[in-house]
């Protein structure tokens, strides 16, 4: 049942806006046998361009696998996965790796930056490794609206940890990809540095237009975004539009009731062996 | 704390091998050196007890080993002294035996077979048993030569020379008849197996009475066996009392010892070289292990940190490190034991291929060997582990916590002061050499080069930064942002990179250093040829082996020769002139017709009894012209000779230089060293080149040269010396190699996340791998710019204290923009393996790595 709902919920809001990324289907199994484990067990989801899309989720449920299948990190086992148009099915290593940085943005909870570059040369990297300039007056407007022009030429070592988070957003914008990916971005970060990093990312859908999705297991995050999707045990379970902090507490209170009971009855079944 | 450190080098199998690479290839080296020296001497050893005899008669006069550039022995005892010697109850058996010296064995292809180095000896048949009581030789196929023009060869020789029984050797002999023939009816060895690559020709008695002493029926010494129960020195003492006074008997001990002494001075000069490379190898490799174990250790800050909070003493943490160093000694000594074992047999197959035969059964790891490669080895690695374990115990507990674990050693400021002091310490040493210290200069310049080689390894991180920069210029400039993260990253850990560096450092200062020597080598003798060989062409042999005087009567018949000047080199008795040389140039009358000595006193021509010196010999002996000398011909009478003249040392004549006719007084048989011709004046020196080419054109053992060849043919001499230990030093290059291959995979796996970030955002394969690639140049190219510099510096430095003899100073600039380009090539080549590894590293699981 938590299937059907995901499909209703998945095309209700389709009708007007141009997706960015889709998954189709999309499938990850790790290990075989006694072992296997279904991290995504059949996702479909569209994610929309020009929008702030929150993915939540019980710790395991999928949502950095399903990050990583879309950015093109990481191949699902079945099922496709699109990016701007192009299905990332069978493309080799080096159209990955292209489409990576020109048509992605990726932000990890920590350890974004090179330590041997300096902040501007840390936002400019995925654009000089192919060779590209940034556009006129998009880098300049980038780094005014994280704040950072002062720390340009300071190295990460020299930042601290919200900086670095913000740096590493302004990495993933500045070479205009179709999609940012961001998992947990502020994870590490306290509350101030945390709303540092979700406004800067807010500000670049609603100005510049940018397409940002982020897993968060934080609820005020979430309510930086236009929608939350929902995951549990690898499915889309739910989602939810212009969300607010108490809307999405109770969501997440009840997914985790049904996480509860079916753990209960799990440990009945095992109890009667 | 053990399963602490067995967990530790279990866990990190890759590491491990890697690391201990460097130990496994110093020690093998060592071992290969000791074990192949050991059987180099037990070779010799075996041969020598082998052939000789209880008992050898020979002539009072000569000495085991230098007759054949020191002229032909005439002595010779008669049958009747032979007999003599047969009636004496001492002896069981007595034999005469005709020794020749000179002659050559020629293969199927009219080419010399042995050729420099290895000696051919030349020698009649007998079945007098030696010292052990067992044949001094052994027939492998045929049988001994019974008649003239039989021989015998030794089975190496005649397979090389392609000979089979029954087919007709060609051999060139001295004197005489030039060319010979005769029908090869079997071969033979030394007893205990081979030759050690020299030559053996084995005639019947009657056969070489023919060739060397013109078929009189003599001999030039005698074999003998000792009756049972008679001592070698009764034996000895008896036959003494019945032989001619210009022969002595010996004891075959004393034969013995003198041969071994002989030899033991060229074994030991192959030893000494050969263990110089080991120690280079083992330092080498100490920087290696340095790294190895502060890269190890730095890497494992935070486990280590952790131990400390929970209570682990520093002493308990450094103690794990060191503990861990010493298993991987040991598995590092067995593993390099025995591939020094084959590197012993490697190099005994690379000795064989050059004519010198070292029995395979000799080459066995002894216990001393695997002592003292262990003890090396493990001596070597303790010390070097020893830094970075006292580093790791130094950790704070904190540090477990933070995420950034970073430990500073001494302050780069603080070694850059030091290394400064002793840098200037070291100018200090080599400045006194070069400003004339007393002593040798060369070993003051050499410490001095030993202090800054060790200083300058120890503070590339800071004095090699120009050249790190310089890279990160060109290759940001040349390869983008590639280029710029290499050259960051090697910027990143500057001890690191330097003390990786410093491996290949060491290799080409060494390299350079002799380039330059031998750069320099090479000038002089084409100058002293151009400035001081006078005369158009001259004529030696090519072992210098003296040959028959009949050749330069031909010479002197051809048409358009105008002047042929001869001479002989002749061995005088040690004392008898300098300790540098023994032997004397007698001249011909034409001699002073060619050359003009550069005179101090006195006149150069010379005319009977008289003797020039140069001013060196003057200088040592106190004479001055006028004064009297005796020559102490070692196979002649010694002949009484006055000073005429003093001439400033040239390498023209020998040090002391006198008359032909001398020679012939003293009763040694007139032959040639050398020719010096001229051609008469308005013939076609091209033409004249190509008749005199004639005379010997079925003579390979005697060329005639032009300056430029008679130049080409000193500096190819000393090329062959040079490529030997190039390729010695190739082996340092190796082991740096391998210390880069290290450095950078360990680096590898430290920044698998990083990496794995790059990768994420989009830095594709091929860059990654040119990245890494370019780290390892910039680290090539730092050890070879230092080392260049380095070696530039020494070398110029020697040739000063050398100039006597190294005239010409000279930079050879393309052999060192070859060496620059060799470390580009093994900075890449060091690259391939971690590049490859760090390519195939999965994205995802690089990112979760902690
Ligand atoms: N490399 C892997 N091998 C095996 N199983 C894996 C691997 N990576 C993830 N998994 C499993 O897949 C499931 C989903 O993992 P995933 O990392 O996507 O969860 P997540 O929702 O991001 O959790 P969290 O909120 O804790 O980050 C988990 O059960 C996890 O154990
Ligand atoms: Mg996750």
């Amino acid at each position: 049942m938590g299937g059907m709902t995901t499909a209703m919920t998945g095309e209700l809001g389709s009708e007007t806006r141009p997706v960015a990324a889709s998954a189709v289907d999309l499938t990850k199994v790790y290990g075989s046998g006694e072992s296997e484990v279904r991290a995504l067990d059949g996702v479909t989801l569209d994610l929309y361009a020009g929008e702030f899309t929150a993915v939540m989720g019980p710790s395991g449920s999928g949502k950095s696998t399903l990050m990583h299948c879309l950015a093109a990190l990481d191949t699902p086992t079945s099922g496709e996965a699109v990016v701007a148009g192009t299905s990332l099915h069978r493309l080799r290593d080096r159209a990955l790796t292209d489409l990576r940085r020109e048509r992605i943005g990726f932000v990890f909870q920590a350890f974004n930056l090179v330590p041997t570059l300096t902040a501007q040369e840390n936002i400019l990297l995925s654009l000089s490794l192919s060779g590209r300039k940034p556009e006129p007056g998009w880098f300049d407007q980038v780094v005014d609206t994280i704040g950072l022009r002062s720390r340009l030429s300071h190295r990460p070592s020299e930042l601290s940890g919200g900086q670095q988070q913000r740096v590493a957003c302004a990495r993933a914008l500045v070479s205009r990809p179709s999609i940012v990916f961001a998992d947990e971005p502020t994870g590490n970060l306290d509350s101030t540095s945390g709303a540092e990093v979700l406004s800067f990312l807010r500000r670049s859908v609603d100005d510049f237009g940018q397409t940002v999705v982020m897993v968060t297991h934080d609820p005020v995050a979430a309510s930086y975004c236009d929608r939350v999707v929902f995951l549990a045990d690898g499915r889309v379970v739910d989602e939810l539009r212009q969300p607010d902090r108490e809307t999405i507490l109770a969501r997440m209170a009840h997914l985790q009731d049904v996480a509860l009971a079916r753990a209960a009855r799990l440990e009945d079944r095992v109890g009667d062996h | 704390m053990w399963r602490l450190t067995w967990r530790n080098l279990a866990a990190r199998k890759v590491r491990l091998v890697m690391s201990t690479l460097a130990i496994v290839l110093g020690v093998a080296f060592l071992a290969g050196v000791l074990t192949f020296s050991h059987g180099l001497s037990a070779t010799f050893d075996s041969i020598v007890k082998g052939s000789t005899p209880d008992g050898v008669v020979r002539p009072a006069s000569s000495s085991a080993f230098d007759d054949g550039m020191a002229g032909v022995n005439v002595a010779t005892l008669s049958p009747a002294d032979v007999r003599a010697l047969d009636a004496l109850p001492e002896t069981a058996e007595v034999a005469g035996n005709v020794d020749g010296f000179g002659m050559s064995l020629l293969d199927t292809d009219g080419k010399l077979v042995g050729g420099q180095g290895a000696p051919t000896i030349v020698t009649s048949h007998h079945e007098i048993e030696n010292v052990l009581g067992e044949p001094t030789m052994t027939l492998s196929t045929g049988e001994w030569p019974d008649q003239p023009g039989e021989v015998t060869l030794d089975a190496r020789s005649a397979r090389i020379a392609g000979y089979e029984l029954g087919e007709e050797v060609d051999m060139i002999a001295p004197t005489g008849v030039l060319r010979r023939q005769a029908t090869l009816v079997g071969t033979a060895d030394f007893y205990g197996g081979g030759t050690a690559g020299a030559t053996l020709l084995i005639m019947s008695v009657e056969g070489a009475q023919q060739t060397f002493l013109g078929g009189r029926d003599a001999f030039t010494g005698a074999s003998l066996t000792a009756a049972p129960g008679v001592t070698q020195q009764q034996l000895a003492d008896a036959a003494q009392a019945v032989l001619p006074a210009d022969f002595k008997a010996l004891t075959g001990d004393k034969v013995i010892e003198e041969s071994e002494d002989a030899i033991g001075e060229f074994l030991d000069i192959i030893s000494t070289f050969l263990l110089v490379f080991a120690v280079i190898a083992v330092v080498v490799g100490a920087f290696i292990i340095v790294n190895t174990f502060s890269i190890l250790v730095a890497q494992r800050m935070r486990d280590l940190a952790l131990l400390r909070a929970l209570g682990a003493s520093r002493r308990q943490v450094s103690r794990s490190v060191l503990l861990e160093a010493l298993v991987m000694s040991l598995v590092a000594c067995v593993v390099g034991v025995l591939v020094g074992w084959g590197l012993a047999l490697g190099l005994a197959a690379l000795f064989r291929f050059v004519g010198l035969d070292i029995a395979s059964s000799a080459l066995v790891l002894t216990p001393g060997t695997v002592l003292v490669s262990f003890a090396v080895g493990v001596a070597v690695t303790m010390v070097a582990a020893y830094v970075p374990a006292r580093r790791a115990g130094r950790v704070s507990p904190v540090a477990a916590m933070r995420d950034d674990v970073q430990v500073r050693g001494t302050s780069l400021h603080r070694r850059t002061v030091i290394g400064a002091a002793f840098l200037v310490l070291g100018a200090a040493a080599a400045a006194y050499g070069v400003a004339g210290a007393p002593g040798n200069d060369a070993a003051w310049i050499g410490a001095g080069a030993l202090v800054w080689v060790l200083t300058v390894a120890a503070i590339s991180s800071v004095i090699g930064r120009p050249v790190l920069l310089g890279c990160r210029a060109l290759f940001r400039r040349l390869f983008g942002t590639p280029g710029l993260l290499a050259s960051e990253n090697a910027l990143r850990d500057p001890r690191r990179t330097g003390a990786t560096a410093s491996a290949l450092m060491i290799g080409l200062a060494l390299v350079s250093t002799i380039g330059v020597l031998a750069g320099s080598f090479s000038k002089s003798v084409t100058d002293v040829v151009d400035e001081e060989f006078t005369s158009d062409f001259l004529v030696v042999g090519s072992t210098y082996q003296p040959f028959s005087t009949r050749i330069g009567d031909e010479m002197a018949a051809v048409d358009g020769v105008g002047v042929v000047s001869r001479q002989q080199n002749v061995g005088v008795g040690d004392a008898s002139i300098t300790s540098e040389s023994s032997l004397v140039n007698a001249v011909d009358d034409a001699f002073h017709q060619i050359y003009e000595l550069d005179m101090v006193a006195g006149r150069q021509h010379l005319d009977g009894h008289e003797v020039i010196i140069d001013a060196d010999v003057a200088a040592d002996r106190g004479l001055g012209v006028g004064d009297p000398m005796t020559l102490d011909f070692r196979a002649g009478a010694p002949q009484e000779v006055t000073v005429v003249g003093i001439f400033e040392p040239t390498l023209l004549t020998n040090p002391v230089t006198t008359h032909l006719s001398v020679v012939e007084a003293a009763g040694i048989q007139r032959q040639d060293s050398s020719l010096s011709i001229n051609v008469a004046s308005g013939a076609d020196v091209a033409a004249v080149h190509a008749t005199l080419d004639e005379v010997v054109a079925d003579l390979p053992l005697v060329s005639v040269q032009d300056k430029a060849e008679l130049a080409d043919s000193i500096r190819g001499q000393v090329n062959q010396l040079l490529y030997m230990v190039y390729g010695l030093l190739a082996l340092a290059i190796v082991i740096a190699v391998i210390g880069i291959i290290n450095t950078l995979g360990l680096s590898v796996i430290e920044r698998t996340r990083e990496l794995g970030l790059l990768r994420a955002v989009g830095l594709t394969r091929p860059q990654l791998r040119r990245m890494v690639t370019l780290e390892s140049v910039t680290i090539a190219v730092l050890g070879a710019v230092l080392g260049l510099v380095l070696g530039l510096v020494f070398g110029a430095l020697l040739r000063y204290a050398l100039r006597d003899d190294l005239t010409s100073l000279a930079l050879p600039v393309g052999q060192l923009t070859g060496f620059l380009v060799l470390a580009v090539v093994v900075g890449v080549l060091a690259a391939i393996l971690p590049a490859v590894r760090a390519s195939r590293l999965d994205v995802l699981k690089a990112i979760a790595t902690e």
